[in-house]
């Protein structure tokens, strides 16, 4: 969503500057193609794939500044860190920035906002366009001033000022010339001279509306004429329903019309209330499962098939050890689970279709919409507005189709789509079951002397880039075929991210086990497969220093030569209070584990402590302490937030969640079948320490702290009970049973 | 049917259906946007509102039944530029990540602190057990209830 969109009259004004990027023929030949390399990568971030600057930055004559980002927000504060580096970089107040965020009528096309990429790849970007900007203004201030640019200052309410104190507006200077220009790599940043708003925890933009009842997401989209839709499907993805009665639900007063294509079927009416009755009279049909039955038993019998296997890491030498340990490790299928279920609203007139959607990547939407609905890419515009909870492929993407299905029975009324909680559950894709296996041996000094580890995944990445990675895609006459699923190439990698250990192993081994066919619905949840590795490594690591008769944290500097990674190590040792730390007896516990995500992002490490009751094995989380090193820290505030929600969402992974399933379809239809962490269940307290790295490169949070939580946990229980618990989740259920109680 | 609500301190008629539950109305018909819809089962918490002064599921509660009683949401607290105190306490606290679910939040929260002004922490959670959020901003939403009862903000033992 934008903040202050300008109108059209605001980017014709002014002439000269303003050049709507979207409408030359390079910038349209580059979306067809996707992005590409167009410069020599000299560019950092996103500035390699669209140089342009007026393509992130527009001055209009008024001197009111826009600033362009294809990535979205999701509730992970990316907007006012965004706003917080363009203020700082142009020296203008920060509330007098519009930001219009990704929209495939009018943003850079960025991709998906995943990854946690957003900050290297738009911060970045931004951070140097507005230096250009700003530069370039300040040229034109020093022609116009008849002063050398060197002796000019900027204000900070947006003009330059000369020494004699004569002014130049940025508006006035920017009617007089074109940023239609390439960026320049090197232009000076006025965030190294120590900047005032960058790192300072700047308050977030949307959290007003949001705590008032402001319009904040897709599902307050209230347009004018608007119908409400639901979509009619089977309980769980790989069902139909069997002769549902479309007469019965056509002839409900209220309903204006049933859009059907195919296996495809939608109600659409004037209230919203009269498309859920009709939709729960339609699904009052039976159902049955079209796809094939799925394995019941063990959550990880489906990666038992036929594998891809690629050796990633290969160090020979160091075998025969003193010692060797071996140990298995898996996770469930897991759930997105936002707590509002996936919305869109979707309007076709006049031969465009718009579709306002919360999708993580818009411009790989439009496509992949363009092919279902038979449209030109041009003829539809997708926009971003915020949805609930975006913690990777939910099912944003499929209700934008749904919605866009329906929109076509409706020329000239927008349509609102919102999915049932049922059908969130059912349908959305989930992050996969995973395995992963580690053996080491220890030499006589108790070091590691050889590591081994094999992970076993399905995919990471289901996102729709055709119309075939859609729900609805194989449901329209004639179908589209599937998506064919395929493994995420090192160095970030999917299933095998984070698989290779970080520790200084004098020789070792690891292979990715790449499992196509998955029995479920298989996509991106947050962290992707660095969540199960994380957790098997730093479990494993624990082991190995039980093992050697050594302290966790000292076993892991004694293998960390990373500098930052020492850092991070030690100063959530020390503010955790590790060494001081109350030895366990037998109910109480402290755990430890950190990673840094990817092998190439931040750094994150985690400490806890809990508590286990024997007669029930509940376990209950105390304090939580936490390092995290993202590099330069633009916002720190907004920082620990993240930091802190990876940590509270994957004690809930790690303690609570499964995924169940029969043979017929997923039985995790609701918050009952599927409960996730309440009030009594959170933590007593999370305190979050940020180490700033002023002028190092951003490096994202979002999926920072899931793993090391996760195994800090096991970890905490292990040395709490003596119970050491390989497979996630770690239920009351299961921690009774390890105890033996 | 029609009925007359009191929402806010204001009647407001409206033309519905009895069964319609009052999410719905409070939405669609009077445009109001605090309560959310998240399961329409009574398990999440994102649509509530306070009815009588206790906390309630406007996903749950049939509009007849809602009709002379007196229904508050979260507009009716306070605005972005004039907040109420808990409003102001979950902004000092920045206590939203996504914040589908914190109209609902407040809105508990809210119930708790007109009864209990001074709650203790188990009180807290125990009365927010209901309410799910699932981007794990809990300890910040505690923080915010706690500054917003005047309780020092960091935790004490549950």
């Amino acid at each position: 969503m934008s903040v202050g969109a300008p109108s059209r009259r605001d980017a014709l004004a002014g002439g000269a500057l303003v050049v709507a990027f979207s409408m030359t023929g390079h910038a349209r030949a580059q979306e067809a193609r996707g992005p590409q390399k167009t410069v020599p990568p000299a560019l950092p971030g996103s500035l390699k794939t669209t140089p342009w600057l007026d393509a992130w930055i527009r001055v209009d004559v008024t001197g009111q500044i826009t600033v362009f980002t294809g990535k979205a927000e999701l509730g992970q504060g990316i907007k006012t860190a965004l706003i917080q580096i363009a203020a700082e970089e142009l020296d203008v107040p920060p509330q007098s920035l519009r930001l219009i965020t990704a929209d495939t009528g009018q943003t850079p096309n960025e991709g998906f906002t995943a990854g946690s990429h957003s900050m290297q790849d738009s911060g970045t970007a931004i951070l140097n366009a507005a230096a250009n900007v700003r530069m370039i203004l300040g040229q034109a201030a020093a022609r116009r001033l008849g002063v050398a640019a060197d002796l000019l200052a900027t204000t900070g309410e947006g003009r330059f000022k000369a020494p004699d104190g004569r002014l130049a507006g940025y508006g006035e200077l920017a009617a007089g010339l074109s940023l239609h220009v390439e960026a320049q790599p090197n232009a000076p940043l006025r965030s190294r001279q120590g900047g005032k708003l960058m790192g300072q925890d700047y308050p977030r933009v949307d959290i007003p509306a949001k705590v008032t009842g402001g319009q904040a997401y897709v599902q307050d989209l209230r347009l004018p004429g608007m119908l409400h839709a639901r979509v009619v499907r089977g309980p769980s993805f790989g069902t139909e329903l069997t002769g549902p009665d479309f007469a019965a639900a056509q002839a409900m007063p209220g309903v204006v019309a049933v859009a059907r294509n195919g296996r495809f079927a939608a109600v659409i009416a004037e209230r919203e209330w009269t498309a859920v009755q009709a939709l729960q009279r339609l699904q009052q049909a039976a159902w049955r499962r079209t796809a094939p039955p799925l394995p019941e038993g063990r959550p990880e019998a489906g990666l038992s098939g036929a594998s891809q296997d690629q050796v990633i890491f290969d160090k020979p030498g160091g075998a025969g050890g003193a010692k060797t340990v071996k140990a298995r490790y898996s996770r469930p299928w897991l759930m997105h689970a936002a707590v509002g279920p996936s919305c869109a609203v979707a309007l076709l007139r006049n031969g465009q279709m718009t579709v306002w959607t919360h999708s993580q990547g818009v411009y790989p939407l439009r496509g992949a919409l363009a092919q279902l609905l038979r449209m030109p890419p041009d003829k539809v515009r997708c926009i971003h507005v915020e949805g609930s909870g975006c913690y990777g492929h939910n099912g944003a993407d499929d209700v934008a189709a749904d919605a866009a299905l329906a929109a076509l029975a409706v020329p000239g009324r927008p349509v609102r789509m919102q999915w049932m909680r049922e059908q969130e559950h059912g349908w959305e894709p989930l992050g996969c079951v995973q395995v992963g296996e580690a053996e080491a041996s220890l030499d006589a000094s108790g070091r590691i002397a050889h590591f081994r580890y094999e992970v076993w995944s399905h995919s990471h990445n289901g996102r729709p880039m055709t119309a075939g990675g859609l729900v609805a895609g194989a449901e329209v006459d004639p179908p589209f075929p599937p998506q064919v699923p395929r493994p995420i190439p090192m160095p970030e990698g999917g299933g095998d991210r984070n698989a290779i250990p970080i520790y200084a192993v004098p020789a070792g081994r690891v292979v990715s086990h790449f499992v196509r066919d998955a029995p479920l619905r298989a996509s991106a949840l947050r962290s992707l497969g660095a969540h199960l590795n994380i957790f098997a490594i730093e479990c494993f690591m624990d082991e190995l220093a039980k093992a050697a008769g050594a302290d966790p944290v000292a076993f892991r500097l004694a293998h960390l030569d990373d500098p930052r990674a020492r850092d991070v190590v030690s100063r959530c040792a020390e503010a955790f209070g590790w060494a001081a730390r109350r030895p366990s007896d037998g109910r109480r516990g402290a755990g430890f584990a950190f990673a840094r995500y990817k092998n190439l992002a931040s750094y994150c490490a985690v400490a806890l402590e809990v508590e286990v009751e024997h007669e029930t094995g509940a376990v209950k989380v105390g304090r939580v302490t936490a390092a995290v090193d993202a590099g330069e820290a633009v916002n720190p505030n907004g920082l620990q937030n993240q930091i802190e929600g990876g940590i509270v969402q994957a004690l809930s992974w790690a303690g609570l969640e499964a995924v169940g399933f029969d043979a017929a379809h997923r039985t995790s239809f609701d918050w009952s079948a599927y409960p996730i962490a309440r009030f009594k269940d959170v933590p007593r307290s999370v305190a979050v320490q940020v180490i700033d790295r002023p002028g190092l490169p951003f490096l994202g949070a979002g999926e920072a702290s899931q793993g090391p939580a996760s195994a800090a946990l096991a970890n905490a229980v292990a040395d709490a009970c003596g119970a050491r618990i390989r497979d996630l989740p770690l239920s009351p259920e299961r921690v009774k049973g390890a105890i033996g109680v | 049917m029609s009925f007359v609500l009191t929402i806010n301190g204001r009647d407001h008629p409206v033309d519905a259906s009895p069964e319609t539950p009052l999410l719905y109305v409070l939405r669609d018909d009077l445009r109001l946007n605090g309560a959310k819809f998240g399961c329409g089962l009574g398990q999440c918490g994102a649509c509530t509102v306070q009815v009588d002064g206790k906390a309630a599921y406007a996903c749950l509660l049939p509009v007849a039944a809602a009709a002379g009683r007196r229904i508050r949401t979260v507009e009716g607290l306070g605005t972005a530029e004039a907040p109420s105190p808990l409003q102001k306490a979950f902004m000092v606290e920045q206590a939203a990540q996504c914040g589908y679910c914190i109209a609902g939040m407040i809105m508990r929260a809210q119930a708790l602190l007109d009864a209990t002004p001074r709650p203790t922490e188990a009180e807290i959670r125990a009365h927010m057990q209901p309410n799910l959020c699932r981007c794990g901003t809990h300890m910040r939403i505690l923080r915010a209830i706690r500054r917003a009862a005047g309780l020092p903000v960091e935790a004490a033992s549950a």
